[in-house]
């Protein structure tokens, strides 16, 4: 007793040292193959080094050795959950490389597509949110009506994640007769259930309490990282590219950037969450005026670019993805380089969670949307 | 004082955050048929996938065992993966001359990222997708296929290479 009771007024022997702990490779929270070297004191986070790299596939460099159309494939797999937008820049650059004009069809399929699979992708993030701080329940709420968006896409592309629907000059397949029909339904059934989601999570208190000022983010902050997407967006970057520099369809619609200044894990959580109202409203504004004609332009069946480098960003469910294209005027391509937004919103983390306790990291990476095959690609 | 009262109202605001959560998960556990959850492998008779679905490469043969590859090699040069080989043979054709035909279109599924790159490119439409998903097997031997079946021969109508 004597002994117990020396530890505990003897500050010496309390002392706390600084100790690493690795998180991941195969942590549940670190939603796949991602480690980082944690410095804790006590429950502190007093540094953390993410290690990256577990899952690099080495898709820059097998792109050198394919052809245009077949690197698209390639892509789907990067960020899996925005596909279709990745696929879009790859596309995209290479028309604007050969200025190519594709159909106006084809620009108003790529823009539902985009924003079905932006929402797809926000539904699952939401489920996940709630999964990491403890609300298992979410989870199944959100796979359960992201489910009715695969299956549009099941139906119309043929595969539910990896999708290889766009192609240089159009799109694989034109849309299937009851894709009008599903997309409204969905839109309706998504409007019902979105407070549902509010119900659930938003308004928890338990939630909100290990939200509200966690993880702060300061807009230079973020600027100087290159945090892009909702994430940046919640620290007053206005950066969305559909605004900044609208590609497809979107000068055609009307929708709100969504900011918000607040840099916390909260504010990150409600753009997403607002960003899914604008997603549909989006979609319904396409969805009846989708303009007959061709679903594709034909291009040649080897597709060479000319001499020179080309870029095309878009912008991803997690920020902005941008496609680096140097060519030699052969089919292959001299070089590609692909910047993915999760790979710079990850570095932000240390800045992020930096004196927080190792829950709170949790909730902070949560909100950063990582998706890691998108970061070691 | 006044703050102990803010304590105790926001212990009751919490607690209400709570039950608004707990009124949707309760409606739906007190009406089960909403739920959508799918029997799998119990609904596998009924189990209709999607026409476009693509589950697999296949040749399309028709009932006299035939199909419409003529062994070009489209497919084999448009695959990103090299998961298809065309082994061709050449044949003397009744009126006497050479010709090249498909002696076997192999197809390694285990190789195949089912990118419809293929069945896009066969100027013939001699490919298509198949919706059978359930590729498990004990060998991965087995995932090697050859896809125009045994005994079967070019139609009619196909142009030639
Ligand atoms: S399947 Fe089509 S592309 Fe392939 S060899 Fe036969 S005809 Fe040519
Ligand atoms: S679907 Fe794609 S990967 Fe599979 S055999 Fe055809 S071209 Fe190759």
């Amino acid at each position: 007793m004597s002994e117990i009771k020396e530890i505990m007024f003897n500050s010496d022997r309390l002392a706390t040292d600084e100790y690493l702990v690795n998180m991941g490779p195969q942590h549940p929270s670190t939603h796949g193959v991602l480690r980082m070297l944690v410095k804790l004191e006590g429950e502190k986070v007093l540094n953390i080094q993410p290690h990256i790299g577990y899952i690099h596939s080495g898709i820059e460099k097998m792109c050198e050795a394919i052809s245009y159309p077949q690197i698209i494939h390639l892509t789907d797999r990067m960020d899996y959950l925005s596909a279709h937008m990745n696929n879009e820049a790859v596309a995209l650059c290479v028309e604007n490389a050969l200025q190519v004009e594709v159909p106006e069809r084809v620009k108003y399929i790529r823009t539902i597509m985009d924003e079905l699979a932006r929402l797809a992708s926000h539904q699952l993030w939401w489920c996940v949110m709630g999964m990491d701080l403890g609300a298992l329940t979410t989870f199944f709420y959100g796979l359960r009506d992201r489910e009715m968006i695969l299956d549009i896409f099941e139906e119309t592309c043929g595969a539910r994640l990896t999708v290889n629907y766009n192609l240089p000059g159009g799109v694989m397949f034109d849309i299937h007769p009851n894709f009008q029909k599903r997309v409204k339904d969905f839109i309706t059934y998504f409007r019902k259930k979105l407070p549902e989601y509010d119900q659930l999570l938003t308004g928890n208190v338990i939630f909100r309490e290990r939200t509200e000022g966690i993880g702060h983010l300061s807009l230079a902050d973020a600027i100087a990282y290159g945090v892009t997407g909702p994430s940046g967006r919640a620290s007053g970057f206005s950066n969305d590219l559909r605004k900044h520099q609208p590609y497809s369809a979107y000068p055609l619609v009307k929708f709100n950037e969504i900011l918000d200044h607040r840099c916390d894990t909260l504010a990150r959580y409600e753009v997403r969450m607002k960003e899914m109202h604008e997603s549909l409203s989006i979609i319904e504004q396409l969805i009846d005026n989708i303009p007959e004609g061709d679903y594709a332009v034909k291009m040649k069946s080897v597709i060479k670019l000319p001499e020179g480098e080309f870029y095309q960003r878009v912008e991803t469910a997690r920020g902005e993805f941008g496609v680096y294209i140097v060519s030699d005027g052969k089919k292959n391509p001299y070089r590609v380089k692909f910047r993915s937004p999760g790979f710079s919103n990850l570095f932000a983390l240390n800045n992020m969670a930096k004196g927080h306790k190792i829950a709170d990291l949790v909730a902070i990476m949560s909100t950063l949307d990582l998706v890691i095959p998108d970061i070691d690609r | 004082m006044k703050s102990f009262i803010e304590y105790i109202v926001s212990i009751f605001k919490g607690l209400w955050t709570l039950l608004i959560g707990m009124k949707v998960t309760g409606k739906y556990f007190f009406t089960p048929w909403k739920n959508v959850t799918q029997q799998y492998p119990e609904n596998r008779e009924k189990l209709v996938m999607f026409e476009r679905f693509r589950g697999e490469v296949i040749m399309l043969h028709n009932e006299n065992n035939e199909h419409s590859c003529n062994g070009c090699g489209i497919c084999e040069i448009n695959c990103p993966n090299g998961s298809i080989e065309i082994i061709s043979k050449s044949i003397l054709t009744a009126d006497g001359k050479k010709k090249r035909i498909i002696d076997q279109h192999i197809y390694h599924l285990g190789m195949c990222t089912l990118c419809n790159l293929c069945v896009k490119a066969c100027p013939s439409g001699a490919l298509a997708m198949g919706q059978n998903f359930e590729h498990a097997v004990w060998d991965r031997s087995l995932l090697t296929k050859v896809l125009n079946q045994e005994g079967s021969t070019i139609a009619e109508n196909v142009k030639e290479e």
